[in-house]
């Protein structure tokens, strides 16, 4: 324990040295502060010159960054890109219930649950191997085909279905990750209390392993945010199946554009949050805590 | 007395290594038991066979009257009534203070929230840190998260308390305020079983002190004896070298 300095402590004169230093800091960040500014528009130029001279020039901006197009094309994108949205926010929860499912299905301790555990390890070697547009045709045209669901379900639906099985396949791994980097002597700790492993889990394994991987989950989040958009290849009218039919339209391609672009607009947030966390956690672990 | 802990001629080793080679012990309640002896000597291994966190290879250990070394036995069961304290506090880190005092008492006691609480929060004033309740781990001292933990092992009122080298983690003017709090618990009538290198402290509050010498117990005798006029040449060799350092 530090004892706080008295209150009375009189203000004490800054040295002479230190007056020095801090004008020497001063000037070295000033002089680091107009090197970056030159150094970002000096490549700016060149690759704006360099693009500007480039013999096809005039006819990309034509066809990729037409304005017109852009904003004639944007309501029907706008549409399909709210089912991507849906499909975001539907996927990334049951993404999250089942990858943890999974991951805690993978520590079962005892002979009883051996079935159940070779399972879960089987579905994520499957799963983390296999390409999302192959698990997309093959549930997305597959399922139905099988006839046992009698009514005929949306596309997007069976986008949520394969998005979440290829997802969860990563994040359980995320997670069986973190619940291992759960220092034994947390799990002994507990139970010690005599707390049983289920709840030892679920008190204080599992809390304490969310915590330690959240950046990681988040980084898959965002990895999710652009994959809602291979649903297209079922045929539902998301951003991408959207942007297609406007391209054919008007014989352009700026709609692509147009939903890259949104795509993007959603991913920044998450991105620079996920920057944040990290290096929140990261001060957080220099000062000596244990989150 | 009557006793609480009984081992009868314990074994364990790992690998090829004997850790415990014989031990037979008999710890009765209230009193207070001091396990010292080199590192390896095996005080830290003999209290995890109590806890049922090692199996042991051969002999029987009991409770009470229960053979907990019975692989029929829930060793849940068994934990639940006794606490232990490591090295390294190992308190929840997610947790605040009073919910790692608490966790015992409602999960696997199953008290209800306020009373739970309100036990906790008295455990925390005898162990001096009110102010700290709501409090994470990570922000209090080594001395205060070993009180904490020691508050969370008695929180259920065990019928045996493990301390294992409690304070060989702390500063040494952190060390005072733990080895207090256990004076008061021995004084107030707590069975204890501890390993330990803090020699004055064992001379001091212990009723019994056992010496262990390589997997077995070479002496054991009241604090005067064992310290005062050590029987065997190992013990001898051993205490020097606390005394002269």
């Amino acid at each position: 324990m530090t004892l706080a300095p008295p209150s009375d402590t009189p203000v004490r004169p800054v040295s002479e040295i230190e007056l020095e230093r801090r004008a020497f800091r001063k000037r070295q960040g000033a002089k680091s502060v107009l090197i970056s500014v030159v150094s970002t528009l000096v490549l700016a130029v060149v690759v704006w010159v360099t693009l500007i001279n480039t013999p096809g020039w005039e006819q990309v901006t034509q066809t990729f960054f037409n304005w017109d197009v852009a904003v004639a094309s944007f309501p029907r994108i706008w549409q399909g890109f709210l089912v991507n949205l849906q499909v975001l926010a539907v996927s990334a929860v049951l993404v999250v219930l089942f990858g943890l499912l999974i991951a805690t299905i993978r520590t079962l301790r005892g002979p009883v649950w051996l079935p159940l555990r070779a399972a879960a390890a089987a579905y994520t070697d499957l799963f983390r191997g296999l390409p999302l547009i192959i698990v997309l045709y093959l549930v997305g045209f597959g399922i139905p085909g099988l006839g046992l669901i009698p009514v005929r379900l949306p596309f997007a639906f069976w986008g949520i279905v394969a998005l979440t099985l290829t997802y969860s396949a990563y994040v359980a791994e995320v997670f069986r990750a973190g619940i291992e980097a759960v220092h034994p002597s947390q799990r002994q700790a507990a139970r010690s209390l005599g707390l049983s492993h289920a709840k030892t889990m679920r008190l204080i394994v599992v809390p304490q392993a969310i915590r330690k991987v959240t950046p990681a989950l988040m980084n898959d989040f965002v990895a999710l945010q652009k994959d809602v958009g291979l649903i297209s290849v079922l045929g539902a009218v998301d951003a991408v199946r959207a942007a297609q039919i406007e391209t054919a339209t008007y014989f352009n391609f700026t709609p692509y554009v147009v939903a890259g672009l949104l795509f993007v607009l959603l991913a920044i947030p998450t991105i620079r949050l996920t920057d944040w966390y990290t290096a929140r956690v990261r001060a957080r672990e220099q000062v000596g805590g244990i989150v | 007395m009557s006793g609480v802990l009984h081992l009868e001629d314990v074994w364990k080793s790992f690998d090829d290594h004997a850790v415990l080679r014989g031990i037979d012990l008999e710890v009765g309640a209230g009193e207070v038991v001091a396990l010292i002896g080199a590192s390896g000597s095996g005080k830290s291994t003999l209290l995890r066979t109590v806890n049922l966190l090692e199996p042991i290879d051969d002999g029987r250990i009991r409770l009470r009257d229960e053979d907990i070394s019975d692989p029929r036995v829930d060793p849940d069961s068994v934990r639940a009534r006794i606490g232990v304290v490591f090295q390294q506090y190992n308190l929840f880190p997610h947790l605040t203070v009073l919910a790692n005092i608490t966790l015992a008492l409602r999960h696997v006691h199953r008290m209800g929230r306020r009373q739970a609480d309100a036990a906790a929060l008295a455990l925390l004033e005898r162990v001096g840190l009110t102010d700290k309740a709501q409090s994470h781990p990570d922000r209090l001292s080594g001395g205060q998260q070993q009180r904490v933990a020691i508050a969370r092992a008695i929180a259920t009122s065990p019928d045996l308390l493990l301390l294992d080298e409690i304070t060989s983690a702390l500063d040494p003017e952190l060390v005072g305020e733990v080895l207090d709090l256990v004076r008061a618990l021995a004084d107030d009538g707590m069975t204890i079983v501890m390993a330990t290198h803090e020699m004055a402290f064992a001379r001091d509050v212990a009723d019994r002190v056992v010496f262990l010498d390589a997997g077995r117990i070479l002496e054991q005798g009241p604090p005067a004896e064992v310290f005062g006029a050590p029987r065997e040449e190992r013990t001898r060799a051993f205490l020097a070298r606390f005394t002269t350092s």
